[in-house]
């Protein structure tokens, strides 16, 4: 019982990383119509720029603040001399572009920061861990990951329903020349939410640098959860990238920590063990595949 | 005769340019310089050049040239850039392969084709038994070799229990293989999680519900980094002690996990502390020109370039006749920084295997340090399959 709280609260952890990810991937897509495959590179760069911060000052709050800065004007950066001019052509081109562009952030972080992994660790405030329940011990970094994350959920809803901004932008993503017409500065706007998605990925991998690898190529492996977030989610729904990413992250951390058990009550261990695992690691997919049939526009689709 | 005397300079100079250019011995390196593992492949082509700089561009006294091509960790890649060498360079030695899966897709090939292959890191269990050839050499190691010497050393422990968890692919289940050869109490569970996993909460969960008593890992590369960060900030690393094959605490992972890490016992076929001269030396050698405390990786490279020298040297640059090439490698004539070494039957090396230990230096750099010899003299357990 008190393993399967853990676990549930791994698979929360897990989902909240990924929904911080999965909110910028979507709106970028739901309201600017570009497939941003570099996506993980501001993950990347979140997670270099605050271990560097954190090595050089010893702040964990500076290296939060220079990761999102980081992040945020170099996706900018990228949206005003690569995105502009990919606005007209087609999907493909834009794929193109934005894969090029893995692999230029890649070979950036290894000129600059050398081949090896960089190390960061958690600040002393949030070092160690709390008894939840009797025997429930959790790492207080990880509840710290999941109460980000809430408050950064809240923030968009309030940005998105709330606020003069978040109605431009809806405005925006359901017709572009239209509220260009009303004298809105819509390249503005485009450059503002293409910034803002790049921060979240920023903010996902500065907290994600203390727990994972810091090192090249580390956005990849969490872009292709995170196209499965938002696949599931429904293409260009922040709500969808929320419940997406929840359902991602528990049916992952619960099949790994799971299955191989279930299995071994009928097999024998050492087949349990493999089968469970490769099973493990199929059920996102297995998931994705079975909302695409029961929804094939994911979970909750955008409007157009 | 001002005439003769020109023709003549002309014709010595074309000759002693010719007999330069026809001189040195080309040496194919086929590593890793890219990707996540490209540290690797630095530190391998760093310690072999090492080796020639030392001798002034010489390795056994013979001038040679080392050609050095990225495989991106790709077997295809890799297959290619060894055509290359082979027929455009007439390359007929060739070493640097990082990844046992590049190595199956490569070795096999070139060995075939009468080229003299020098492994400076990968060390499968397909190229030592049955599929062993006299045209290959494992200079660092067989893969096995670096779990059993932890497989013998946590069996003589006082712990009674211990949980294995490795990646679900062909190298995962090996390694745990080489350490249950030499473990013989009781398996707490033996898990295998997803290539290129990030987050093992769930996992680490996991293991303090099954209490064991010693965990034992082998996550190459960043899931290692990863693992043994969450590890240890679930406060289990003062409960259940972490053991691991060398691979995870290099001295440049180590920069990435240090502070973790600290205490940490892991197994290996050579340390920078090793007391012998040509160690020692090394050592010395290899910081100042690089600036870092050498790794194995960095060990393997240099004591292969100085193989390859020894046996230069016996067939006098001679590498036409490649049959005496590998009688000379075969005697293993060089004075190796793990001390001792030599070849089995199946051409792996015949080597002492320590446990090491991570600490803090005085000027708070994280490295190892051997505490206990375990094996002495071991042969891998694919020896007997080779039909030599």
């Amino acid at each position: 019982m008190i393993l399967l709280v853990e676990q549930l609260l791994n698979g929360l952890q897990l989902g909240i990383t990924l929904f911080l990810m999965s909110a910028g991937l979507t709106l970028v897509f739901g309201i600017m119509q570009v497939i941003n495959l570099a996506h993980g590179s501001f993950y990347m760069i979140g997670a270099y720029v605050g271990a560097t911060v954190a090595a050089a000052t010893g702040s964990f709050i500076l290296a939060l603040a220079g990761a999102l800065g980081a992040a945020g004007v170099a996706g900018m950066a990228v949206e005003i001399l690569v995105l502009r001019q990919l606005y007209k052509r087609d999907h493909l081109d834009q794929v193109l572009a934005t894969f090029g562009l893995i692999f230029f952030f890649n070979e950036m972080t290894r000129i600059i920061w050398g081949k090896q992994p960089l190390f960061m660790d958690i600040p002393t405030w949030l070092k160690g861990n709390i008894e939840l329940l009797p025997g429930l011990i959790y790492p207080v970094y990880r509840l710290a990951v999941i109460v980000v994350g809430a408050v950064v959920a809240l923030l968009l809803w309030y940005l998105f329903s709330r606020t003069r901004l978040g109605m431009q932008i809806r405005a925006g993503a359901s017709n572009r020349d239209m509220v260009s017409a009303l004298g809105v500065n819509i390249k503005l706007l485009y450059t503002l939410v293409f910034g803002l998605g790049t921060l979240l990925a920023g903010l996902a991998g500065v907290m994600a640098g203390p727990i994972f690898a810091v090192e090249s190529g580390m956005g990849e492996s969490i872009l292709i959860l995170t196209f499965v977030v938002i696949v599931i989610g429904g293409i260009g729904s922040v709500r969808g990238a929320v419940v997406g990413a929840l359902l991602v992250g528990l049916v992952d951390t619960l099949g790994r920590a799971f299955l191989p058990t279930l299995f071994r009550t009928f097999l024998s261990s050492s087949y349990a063990d493999s089968v469970g695992a490769s099973l493990a690691s199929m059920s996102i997919y297995i998931v994705m595949a079975a909302v695409l049939i029961w929804k094939p526009r994911g979970l909750f689709p955008s409007h157009h | 005769m001002k005439r003769l005397l020109m023709l003549l300079t002309a014709a010595a100079f074309v000759f002693s340019l010719q007999s330069a250019a026809a001189e040195p011995v080309k040496i194919g390196m086929i590593t890793t310089l890219s990707t996540k593992a490209a540290y690797l492949g630095e530190d391998i082509r760093d310690g072999f050049q090492l080796a020639i700089d030392q001798e002034g561009g010489k390795l056994g006294g013979i001038d040679v040239e080392l050609l050095v091509e990225d495989d991106g960790r790709k077997p295809e890649k890799a297959k290619q850039i060894a055509e290359r060498y082979m027929k455009k360079d007439g390359v007929k030695i060739m070493t640097g392969i990082v990844f046992s899966n590049v190595a199956i897709a490569v070795v096999p090939k070139v060995v075939r084709d009468g080229v003299v292959y020098l492994s400076a890191n990968a060390g499968p269990s397909k190229l030592a038994g049955k599929g062993c050839n006299e045209n290959y050499f494992s200079v660092s190691y067989q893969n096995d070799n670096i779990d059993e010497v932890v497989g013998q050393f946590v069996n003589d422990s006082e712990h009674q229990s211990v949980y294995l968890i490795a990646p679900n692919y062909p190298a995962g289940k090996d390694h745990l293989a080489g350490f249950k050869r030499y473990f013989k109490k009781d398996i707490s569970a033996e898990v295998y999680t997803q290539l290129g996993q990030s987050d093992y909460a769930a996992e680490i969960a996991a293991i303090r519900a099954a209490k064991p008593d010693a965990v034992f890992f082998f996550l190459p590369g960043g899931m290692g980094v990863s693992f043994i960060k969450q590890y240890a900030q679930a406060g289990l690393s003062e409960e259940i002690p972490l053991y691991g094959p060398a691979f995870s605490f290099d001295e440049r992972l180590l920069k990435a996990v240090g502070p973790v890490a600290l205490g940490v016992k892991n197994g290996s076929q050579w340390t920078h502390d090793l007391d012998n001269p040509a160690n020692k030396q090394f050592v010395a050698a290899y910081i100042e020109k690089y600036g870092r405390t050498p790794t194995l990786y960095a060990s393997q490279g240099y004591d292969t370039a100085r193989l390859i020298g020894s046996a230069l040297k016996a067939v006098q640059g001679n590498v036409d006749d490649l049959g005496a090439v590998k009688q000379a490698l075969k005697k293993a004539e060089f004075d190796s920084v793990r001390g001792k070494f030599s070849f089995g039957t199946n051409q792996h090396p015949v080597q002492d295997l320590y446990i090491r230990e991570v600490i803090k230096t005085d000027d708070g750099q994280y490295t190892n340090r051997t505490i206990q010899k375990v094996f002495e003299n071991h042969v891998d357990a694919y020896a007997a399959e080779c039909e030599m």
